[in-house]
């Protein structure tokens, strides 16, 4: 029997707002698909976003959502945590909207290391605004304020994430649309901060000015430069020359969860009154 | 049984009168001169399982704490000048999103860094034009220690009631001296709590407008599901840009407070009754003007204060009203002439307004205000 996604979206706020052919549908659905494995509580669980086409996530899922300013969804989110620990907090957004605007609230919330799950959609571009270039852009790429080639180096989101602090770290693509949902399940379930990268596509701002003739070029691409880290692990430094490592790729249980910390503080303080 | 009496400071006792109204979410930013607010929090909240936080930034702080607030807490967040322009994008977040916060800004000289540790009231213009669009604007400007912890009760309880952030604004006179506290009893003072909606989840929607101009709040993780986002929202939280329904949701935001002046303004009328000069002060310099007034009493001048208590929503009324009666309004103020604009505003020329204006760092002088009564033909 095919998966009843209707389950969990919002009647009546569907179509959504993207373009045929962008990758962010495909990561809701895997979004979906993880949420009903774990069956999480509808009303208990929060989604929250920034600004971008990805942010426009939460709006089509049936939960708390909030949908809030530009780069600020980690800032509100820890808000929500803090206050109600119990509930699932998952964060959505893209790349623009994370590591530029938000790249501070993101590196924060890597490094307290606070229960909730982050998802943030690579589409190396800003989408909503036309297609300038993002902090995520590969050097020399296109965009609509980089006409002559971008000058600047792009991050690496897993290794932001590691080196802040993140306890659990791992990378799809929109291509494997079936690992998407196991990644994020896995995120969920781990206790700490977790950050999965949806490496995604967008055909309007950045495929077009980037020589890509269709979204099935731009898929092929995904499916191309995609290494499982197993597979990686038998894989020469040459052979892995222009290739992005998928799956799991940092996992670390031992440092203190956030909420789980403050509890403790709470406890200290009420035995000093 | 006697009343527990401290000697605090304004930004202590600020934090004691959050503790008082039920506040129970704290985030923050290190600033001076508001930093002891945070400290006190930090060691009261979790005694009674609040949760103080210290974020990465101003703008962070701001974002937590409305996050909080939607998930049921009542929240404050404490800065100074800076940090207040770093808030303004998410003040207006809460605005449109109507939730419920309080901001404590003390007010340092500036702009910029300006004098961290120098008194100053110029940010009461960015109290209402600081974020971008139109929308609501609460803000109380207490003149003492005690009246700082009860403005701080009552900033809550206004938030509560209209859904929309509320600022307290202290120069740093007040955020910093000393002076006796009388604590009220449990009780004492009315602490409002949230409108909690009273229809199903499958009904509940976060901006009903059947329930009046205020509509119930629901707390995420409290079994309702619901929709929040800083766009032009329909009454069910989802976005729109029907022209209809954005006018009339834009005129709601500022009618909740707009048609309630007279529930929000506070303000003193000392000496009023038949005065001639009136200083008009708000704050510290309310202070140097009582004193001035009394003085000026002494060798012959019917002199007056009115003090502002409420800074926004502006007293038009009663400015209007005392403009039409009075030779001249005397306005001291630590900034180059801001509370004398809404002045001249409402006296619409009937009386001439009469400004004096420190940027400093120094307070104003009980004399430099009597001087100025005295100019006043």
């Amino acid at each position: 029997m095919a998966f009843d996604y209707d389950k969990y979206l919002r009647p009546g706020k569907l179509p959504h707002i993207w373009c045929p052919g962008c990758g962010h549908g495909i990561v809701m659905k895997g979004l979906i698909r993880a949420m009903d494995t774990l069956k999480l509580k509808k009303e208990e669980t929060a989604i929250v976003s920034g600004i971008g086409c990805a942010s426009r996530l939460p709006g089509y899922i049936d939960c708390c959502t909030l949908h809030t300013a530009h780069g600020r969804a980690a800032a509100f989110a820890t808000g929500v945590k803090m206050a109600k620990p119990e509930m699932n907090v998952i964060l959505v957004g893209g790349d623009g909207d994370g590591t530029a605007i938000g790249g501070n609230h993101f590196i924060h919330a890597c490094r307290r290391n606070i229960d909730m799950t982050y998802i943030i959609m690579n589409n190396y571009i800003y989408g909503m605004t036309g297609g300038q270039f993002s902090p995520c852009t590969p050097t020399g790429h296109k965009a609509s304020t980089t006409p002559y080639g971008n000058p600047d180096p792009g991050f690496d989101i897993a290794k932001l994430a590691i080196g802040a602090g993140a306890t659990f770290v791992a990378r799809g693509t929109a291509f494997h649309a079936n690992q998407i949902d196991k990644l994020i399940v896995e995120a969920i379930q781990h206790k700490g901060f977790s950050v999965v990268e949806i490496l995604d596509d967008c055909p309007t701002t950045y495929g077009r000015r980037n020589k890509y003739k269709s979204v099935i070029e731009m898929m092929n691409r995904l499916k191309e430069v995609a290494v499982p880290v197993k597979a990686a692990e038998k894989m020469t430094a040459e052979q892995l020359q222009g290739k992005i490592l998928t799956g799991v790729l940092y996992k670390e249980e031992t440092k203190p969860e956030y909420t789980a910390e403050y509890a403790k503080v709470i406890e200290r303080a009420k035995a000093s009154k | 049984m006697s009343k527990k009496v401290a000697f605090l400071q304004g930004n202590e006792a600020a934090a004691h009168g959050a503790l008082y109204a039920g506040c129970d979410f704290f985030a923050g930013y290190p600033i001076t001169p508001s930093t002891e607010v945070s400290e006190v929090l930090s060691a009261e909240l979790p005694k009674t399982g609040g949760k103080f936080l210290q974020m990465e930034d101003e703008i962070a702080a701001m974002a937590a704490i409305l996050g909080a607030s939607l998930a049921g807490s009542k929240v404050l967040t404490s800065t100074s000048g800076p940090g207040l322009s770093l808030k303004q994008e998410l003040i207006g977040y809460g605005c449109i999103a109507e939730i419920p916060c309080v901001v404590y800004n003390v007010m340092r000289g500036g702009p910029s860094t300006g004098m961290p540790t120098g008194p100053s009231q110029s940010d009461v213009m960015c109290a209402k034009w600081g974020t971008h669009g139109d929308h609501p604007a609460i803000c109380l400007t207490p003149a003492s220690v005690q009246e700082t912890y009860e403005e701080v009760i009552r900033a809550f309880n206004l938030s509560e009631k209209y859904r929309t952030p509320v600022m307290v604004m202290p120069d740093e006179i007040v955020a910093h001296m000393r002076e006796r506290i009388v604590f009220p009893e449990p009780g004492e003072i009315e602490v409002l709590p949230r409108k909690s909606p009273t229809v199903p989840p499958e009904q509940y929607k976060p901006y009903d407008t059947s329930f009046g101009d205020v509509p119930p709040l629901a707390a995420f993780g409290s079994g309702y599901k619901f929709h929040v986002t800083g766009l032009n929202k329909m009454q069910d939280g989802f976005p729109t840009t029907k022209a209809e329904i954005v006018q009339a949701e834009e005129e709601r935001q500022v009618r909740k407070v707009d048609a309630n002046i007279d529930d929000i303004v506070q303000f003193e009328e000392y000496m009023l009754d038949d005065a001639e000069v009136v200083v008009v002060a708000y704050g510290s310099t309310s202070r140097s003007a009582r004193y001035a007034v009394n003085v000026a009493r002494e060798q012959g001048i019917k002199a007056g204060m009115f003090r502002i208590k409420t800074f926004w929503p502006f007293p038009d009324k009663q400015i209007k009203a005392l403009a039409g009666k009075v030779k001249g309004i005397v306005i001291p103020e630590m900034n180059l002439g801001m509370c004398s604009l809404e002045l001249e505003r409402c006296a619409q020329g009937k009386t001439p307004i009469l400004g004096i204006f420190r940027v400093d760092g120094e307070p104003i002088n009980p004399d430099q205000i009597l001087d100025k009564i005295k100019e006043v033909k």
